[in-house]
């Protein structure tokens, strides 16, 4: 039993191949879910190894080519130039609100204040957000949007999977025992790509979502030209509506905005699945998030109006 | 690599020093900075990162101490408030401003709060609003509503002009006395006091609502974790297994015997130093449960074929409550409108973020609890049968409290603490884990109420009929009180001359529901106020024109049969809300005109309580001397849980002494050293401790001006450790050398009483069950959200009649906080049993959820007050949720008549209603 703070990714990642071990960067999850209980194997604290933290550009991504399903992410490589970022394995929420991010990050950049509070953003990181794998996690909704990859390292090498894949319900993740969540990739989108998020809650602040809608989309020449749409808190894990997404494509922008939760059937919805629990019913979490997938569109389309008109 | 094990040191910079600390793998660096190096400035809340009160800047960010392993902290700079509060010109300025806004009220969350601001304002030179709010959104408060927090961040940011010093006498909003140490990070409650080296208990807690069980082979486990001292079952009780507040209701074990009745409820507790207690898997305890059927819900509880859960109780029925008065079945069939309804309420918990925490110790053959309590000589009282001690061989020493709300009236942890000093013979400390607070410690009865009320044509109140159950848990606690409460209040301040009310407590496998702010009152008033704007509705009548029309006023009886000759005030303190009430109908009008998604809308209720215990003797004590070293002492008892006693009762005293409050030195509470000033509770302390405390400075007062012959006009004065009394023109300087010392050391010593006249309630509840009461009213304006249900209240218009505010400061605290808590109840609290066991998925408001409040403090003096002053605390929270839900009926045509109106629940009352 002991604490490790490796220098080196190798080190670390050669310390949790030995077994026994949990890995630790912000401890926002890890230390609630912990309560009292005496620590019985190691700690590895990620958060001092060299570039797991922070969000650089990448100048290619032929790794995520490589990837058989993205998603329905549609990668028109004219408009992506084959590049995107790289967002490490120990960011924090603090660092994503204060890094200079394009249009396409606003909604994960909402979602990131919507974490907590600001003791919880400034030490979680979105890697943890995504390997505690709650249903309610704030960043995965965006970062669907966003079509994000995770980078899983372990001793024997690293791959790459689409966030969608690697989370596969309540707590339970693609992660092997041995792999460390060290990147998250974003491949570039068009410049006018503009993303949006919206959390309810039953009070402001430090508050578990009943529902979250994360959106992002492209306006061409006043239509739709890209739209993703995921809905967090309404099913084990949280979903991308690519029938309304389809549906989306090519309409016009007005018409979109005028029509507002008109256009949002029950097909569209499809993939969600709420529960009913403490936050509220099945019912209601399915009727709100068709409201806020109205209002999440229609303000990504107002932003996107504004930064290009 | 770095490789931390337990023999290795962290070092980081704290407040500008370098420390060394060798923390566990993975400890908490709140816990090292509290346990190994001292910094008790840093408060534990909850252990989970939902609080903010351990809030430390590290390198500059505020993060939550308790998440952030000790080793991660290494080579950092940690600053914490007291360090802050001696170097950062920012926390100096928060000092004071958060000092003069009275922005800590018991102070546990301040430290969070303070360090939060610290950063801020070292970005942000004059934030705004929005800015404090999205910087402090991550530390919760219970007390201030926290308004006055927003106040003085603002104004230490824009380094605005504080306040000229006031002088302290009854009608000035002295700064509290004992401010300074909770802005500084220095006052000391309940985790911050045991001695170094004291042993940790911890208890065993039954898993399951109802069950059987066997404790498994504790020799065995004691022997084979060499760590622990002792084990504390029921078996090691010298006296009575029982504990609880009302005679002929003592029924919770200390420790049960072979069967629990709620998840949470004690049966054993483990004594260990702290390392081995730190290294201890409580999963592994042997005990075997077998879980038995239970019931958590009232309908449950009383069917035929329910588990009884207590011997004597048929049908689950504890008690019962009953009020009536005229004929109420007669004047409904005759009233020419009648509105009926059926409420729900759920249980609502304290939400103190100070956990129960304490230590005990012995001193020769007694044994001294260090505890937070509002009730410390009823702690001794209760610990007496259980110990099978003497009153004199228990002392009572509370520490600061940080938050109680009733909930700390009961026992917790005392027992526990006080069995293990004894079997022990050293220090034992104990804090309950948040979970354990949420789990075993009293909360609100969730009620169910059903109600008629009755109007003739011109809108008079013309038959009311209550009729409330309560789940009270499966102990009593102070289930009695609110069924006896409840029936008294449920026609609110109203002309009401045929009332029949009845309430039951009723028995479930749920934890006890006990004390809460307003004992059941906020309730019943749910019901009553709803029905009275439907009543109005279907008048035709303006609701503030029907409540005026059949308001209270001296000389008209209570549904109790009283007749107060004076200072019944809610006629004045719904008139006061005439002006707003005519500008929100006006604002909303024209916001909805123009909004088609979300709309505003104004409510209104109003609220009574009485003050005090119900029909039952309600003393107390207050002594005081002169020295002689001029120095003239309070033996102040009445607990401070934020509300202000430690300043409301030393200005009563001091202007009825007739000398500056500075100049008086306080002692207490403590048991040894104070005489019995109650239960903080009731809303009694400034009325009942605060009478006794005039009568105090009046006897002191007549002491030293007869030592001279003086008149009654003469004045005192201290001055250096001399005492002159000045009479007109003459001055007689008194020789303190003259005089003996009494063997408490003091030249003149009195001690003064004060019991507030009551009657007992007879069979149909007539009587005079209290000697006062005080009166609110309150106004509301929201804004629903029509397609999500989400309610937001904009803005609080409250009216309170206080009689006389003793500090008007303090009194707008109460308004502010209790209006908080009542927001909550409306909108967002429910704790359900079992599934809310952390501040996460129990939702408390946030610094972001309250709205501004305007405070109209009403002064309609009462006889038997001091200076005329009535009780505040528990009337705020009264007409708060009643309020919310009749602005989202204005809103928006849905009437709500189960809290918490969550989104959910609104959104399903909107398409009842007709919204799309």
């Amino acid at each position: 039993m002991g604490y490790l703070m490796p220098a080196s990714l190798p080190e670390a990642l050669s310390a949790l191949d030995q077994g026994n071990a949990t890995l630790i960067a912000g401890g926002t999850d890890w230390f609630p879910a912990q309560g009292s209980r005496p620590l019985t194997g190691n700690l590895i604290d990620i958060t001092r190894i060299p570039n797991l933290r922070g969000i650089s550009r990448i100048p290619n991504l032929r790794g995520i080519s490589r990837i058989p399903d993205l998603r329905g992410i549609s990668r028109d490589t004219t408009a992506t130039n084959g590049q995107g970022w790289r967002i490490g394995g120990a960011t924090t929420w603090t660092d994503v609100i204060r890094a200079d991010l394009p249009p396409a990050f606003d909604g994960l950049k909402a979602a990131a204040r919507e974490v907590g509070s600001v003791q919880i953003q400034n030490t979680g990181t979105l890697a943890g957000n995504l390997c505690n794998a709650s249903p309610a996690a704030d960043g995965v909704p965006p970062l669907l949007t966003l079509g994000a990859v995770v980078e899983l390292s372990s001793t024997t090498g690293t791959r790459l999977m689409p966030l969608g894949d690697f989370l596969q319900g309540p707590r339970k993740t693609a992660r092997l025992p041995g792999e460390m969540l060290t990147a998250l990739l974003i491949p570039d989108l068009p410049e006018a790509a503009q993303g949006a998020f919206l959390k309810l809650g039953a009070r402001q602040y430090l508050v578990i979502s009943i529902a979250m809608v994360a959106a992002l989309v492209t306006v061409d020449q006043g239509r739709i030209s890209q739209a993703a749409i995921a809905v967090g808190s309404c099913s084990a894990t949280a979903q991308r509506l690519p029938a309304l997404e389809a549906d989306l494509t090519g309409c016009r922008v007005d018409e979109v905005r005028v029509a507002g939760p008109a256009l949002i059937t029950p097909a569209h919805l499809a993939p969600l699945s709420p529960i009913a629990d403490v936050r509220g019913s099945a019912d209601y979490r399915m009727e709100a998030a068709a409201t806020l997938i109205a209002r999440v569109v229609d303000m990504a389309l107002g932003q996107g109006e504004r930064i290009n008109g | 690599m770095d490789k931390h094990t337990a023999q290795e040191v962290t070092a980081f910079h704290l407040n500008g020093q370098v420390v060394e600390v060798a923390g566990d793998p993975g400890e908490r660096l709140s816990q090292a900075l509290r346990e190994r190096l001292g910094a008790k400035d840093v408060k534990i809340g909850c252990n989970a990162g939902d609080c903010g009160a351990c809030t430390v800047l590290v390198d500059g960010a505020p993060v939550c101490a308790c998440l952030m392993p000790v080793q991660q902290a290494a080579g950092a700079r940690v600053e914490t408030l007291a360090g802050l509060v001696k170097a950062d010109p920012h926390a100096k300025a928060l000092v004071d401003s958060f000092q003069a806004h009275q922005a800590a009220q018991c102070g546990i969350c301040t430290p969070g709060m303070m360090v939060s601001a610290v950063a801020l304002l070292r970005d942000v030179n004059s934030p705004d609003t929005l800015q404090v709010q999205d910087a402090l959104g991550g530390v919760l408060c219970r007390c201030t509503g926290y308004r006055k927090i927003i106040d003085a961040v603002m104004d230490a940011g824009a380094a605005r002009p504080l306040p000229a010093a006031v002088s302290g006498d009854v009608g000035t909003s002295l700064q509290r006395l004992d401010g300074l140490p909770k802005v500084t990070g220095t006052e000391a409650f309940g985790d911050d006091v045991a001695p170094a080296g004291a042993l940790v208990l911890r208890v065993i807690r039954a898993p399951h609502a109802h069950a059987a069980f066997t404790l498994g082979d504790l020799d065995a486990y004691r022997t084979a974790h060499p760590g622990i001292v002792c084990i504390l079952t029921a078996a090691d009780i010298p006296g009575l297994n029982a504990f609880g507040v009302i005679p002929g209701f003592i029924d919770q074990p200390v420790f049960a015997v072979d069967h629990i009745r709620f998840r949470g409820e004690a049966v054993a507790a483990i004594v260990a130093d702290a390392i081995t207690m730190a290294q201890l898997d409580l999963e592994a305890f042997p005990v075997t449960w077998e879980p038995r059927p239970a019931v958590m819900e009232v309908a449950d509880a009383l069917a035929d074929s329910a588990p009884q859960l207590h011997d004597g109780r048929a049908g689950n029925i504890m008690c019962g409550g009953h009020v009536s008065c005229g004929d109420a079945d007669a004047a409904l069939a005759r009233a020419a409108h009648s509105v009926t309804g059926r409420f729900t309420t759920a249980f609502v918990e304290h939400g103190y973020i100070e956990p129960e925490a304490g230590f005990a110790e012995m001193e020769g053959d007694r044994v001294v609890i260090h505890a937070c309590t509002q009730a410390p000589v009823m702690d001794l009282e209760a610990l007496m049968p259980i110990l099978a001690l003497p009153r004199e061989r228990i002392r009572i020493v509370p520490t600061a409290v940080g938050g109680g709300f009733g909930s700390k009236i009961d026992v917790s942890l005392q027992p526990f603490i006080a069995l293990a000093a004894i079997k022990t013979g050293r220090a034992v400390r104990m804090t309950y884990e948040r979970v354990e607070t949420m789990q075993s410690t009293t909360k609100r009865h969730p009620a169910q109420i059903t109600m008629q009320i009755g109007a003739d044509r011109e809108g008079r109140i013309c038959g009311m009929t209550f009729d409330g159950d309560f789940n009270t848990g499966a102990y009593a606690s102070w289930g009695p009180t609110v069924a006896n409460r409840v029936p008294v209040h449920a026609s609110g301040p109203y002309r009401v001359a045929d009332y029949r009310a009845s309430s039951r407590a009723v028995h479930t496998h749920c934890v006890p529901a006990g004390a809460f702010r307003g004992f059941g009152v906020p309730q019943s008033a749910i019901a009553q106020e709803s029905l009275f704007d439907e009543l109005a509705d279907k008048l035709g009548m303006d609701a503030l024109d029907f409540r005026l029309l059949n308001a209270l006023d001296n000389n008209i009886p209570t549904v109790c049969g009283q007749v107060f000759a004076q200072g019944v005030g809610i006629k004045p303190c719904l008139e006061a809300l005439r002006p707003a009430w005519g500008k929100a109908k006006a604002d909303c009008a024209a916001f909805n005109a123009k909004n088609s998604t979300h709309k505003r809308g104004v409510g209104l209720a109003a609220g009574w309580y009485g003050c005090g215990n119900t029909s039952m003797p309600n003393p107390s004590t207050i002594r005081a001397g002169l020295r002689a070293d001029g120095t003239v002492v309070l033996h102040q008892g009445a607990m401070d849980i934020g509300q202000g006693s430690n300043t409301v009762i030393p200005q009563i005293f001091a202007s009825a002494l007739g000398v500056p409050v500075r100049q008086i030195a306080l002692i207490g509470p403590d048991t040894d050293l104070t005489p019995d000033a109650g239960k903080t509770s009731a809303s009694r302390q400034t009325f009942v401790t605060g009478n006794a405390a005039r009568l105090a400075g009046e006897a002191l007062r007549a002491a030293i001006l007869s030592q001279v012959n003086a008149s009654a006009e003469a004045t005192i004065t201290l001055d250096n450790g001399t005492v002159t009394v000045t009479d007109g023109a003459q001055v007689f300087p008194l020789d303190l050398t003259r005089f003996t010392s009494n063997p408490q050391g003091y030249l003149l010593e009195v001690n003064e009483t004060y019991d507030p006249p009551t009657k007992p309630l007879d069979a149909n509840g007539q009587g005079a069950p209290y000697a006062q009461y005080g009166y609110a009213a309150h106004l509301v304006v929201v804004e629903v959200d029509l397609a999500l249900g989400r309610v937001r209240p904009l803005h609080f218009t409250a009216a309170h009649d206080v009689g006389q505010a003793i500090n008007p400061l303090l009194g707008e605290g109460q308004v502010h906080g209790g209006i908080a808590q009542g927001m909550g109840m409306a909108l967002m609290e429910e704790y359900i049993p079992h599934r809310m066991e952390n501040l996460h998925d129990y939702l408390i408001p946030t610094i972001g959820d309250v709205p501004p409040i305007d405070t109209l403090i009403i002064e309609v003096p009462d006889a038997h007050g001091p200076y005329g002053a009535k009780g505040l605390g528990e009337h705020v929270l009264i007409p708060t949720a009643p309020a919310i839900l009749n602005a989202i009926k204005h809103a928006t045509g849905a009437r709500i008549t189960q809290v918490p109106a969550t989104p959910a629940r609104v959104r399903a009352a909107l398409k009842e209603a007709g919204h799309a």
